[in-house]
């Protein structure tokens, strides 16, 4: 069981939101992590600072968050660890073939009423879904 | 370089959302999904939060020029709903409901210094990298062949 945390939550998905705002008013780019992360993989894109900055900063959020209110971020992998490889994997390439994935698609595009991004976002929110129900409902579990 | 520094404290922003949201938790990601089971509704808030701020954000922002840093927008332009959309975004999915991870989650996991996040991230940058090359390859026999 996890700790249903609705204002916490929406407090975070606030500053998702302003992030992924702040973003397209100074560097007029997509919040969408699936993007950033591949121009920053070889062949590397020219325009590779920012990018990398972002990353790095977001690397450091919990670690500020920890430092400043020693408040620990709840954290628990459930998932035995070969399985979490070849979930990493897939994803991977899901989300490169998919252009994107919850920030790009689900926050972003979804804000621009894009049409490609409201099909995305049903459709990778259904199949995690119905991969959950299959895994834990139907085989019990890994 | 002021515009690299704006980067990373909009990442520093992003990665906090991301945190205290519990997006980077996946047994709370996994538990999202299991509607039949342990249901925690908690990361509709995220979404619906991140969409309602992005939404009006954008309706503000998109209505200048240009972005303060840059001599553009850089917006998507393809429309078209193809094949590769919908499979990528199922098989997506399926990776997602496996280890209750995505990249956006992942990343600012990695600051927790839990191994399993850097795992998944490694993982992940694999499949992304394999998928890219592979797609360059095969673009690259086309312009070749025609």
């Amino acid at each position: 069981m996890t700790e249903f945390t609705p204002l916490l939550s929406l407090l975070g998905g606030t500053l998702i939101g302003l992030s992924a705002v702040l973003l397209m008013a100074f560097h007029g780019r997509i919040a969408g992590m699936t993007g950033i992360l591949t121009s920053l993989l070889p062949p590397v894109s020219s325009d590779w600072a920012w990018r990398a900055a972002f990353i790095a900063g977001a690397i450091l959020a919990p670690m500020l968050i920890l430092g400043l209110t020693s408040q620990a971020i709840d954290y628990s992998s459930p998932v035995p660890a070969p399985w979490i490889v070849i979930g990493g994997l897939i994803v991977g390439v899901g989300v490169y073939f998919g252009s994107g994935c919850t920030s790009g698609h689900g926050v972003c595009g979804m804000a621009r009423l894009s049409p490609r991004s409201i099909v995305a976002t049903a459709i990778f929110l259904g199949t995690a879904m119905i991969t959950v129900f299959v895994i834990r409902r139907l085989l019990g579990g890994v | 370089m002021p515009r690299t520094l704006l980067a990373a404290s909009i990442g520093l922003v992003f990665g906090t959302g991301i945190a205290l949201s519990g997006m980077a938790n996946p047994a709370k990601v996994l538990n999202f999904f299991d509607i039949a089971g342990a249901w925690d509704p908690s990361l509709a808030f995220v979404m619906g939060g991140a969409l309602i701020v992005t939404a009006i954000g954008y309706r503000f922002v998109l209505r200048r020029d240009k972005p303060v840093c840059e001599a553009k927008f850089h917006l998507p332009t393809n429309r078209k709903l193809d094949v590769q959309l919908v499979n990528g975004s199922a098989i997506f999915g399926i990776g997602w409901g496996i280890s209750g991870f995505c990249p956006g989650g992942a990343i600012p996991a990695l600051g927790l210094g839990e191994i399993s996040a850097w795992a998944f991230v490694g993982a992940m940058l694999v499949g992304i990298f394999a998928a890219r090359t592979l797609r360059l390859a095969l673009d690259q026999r086309v312009t070749q062949t025609a």
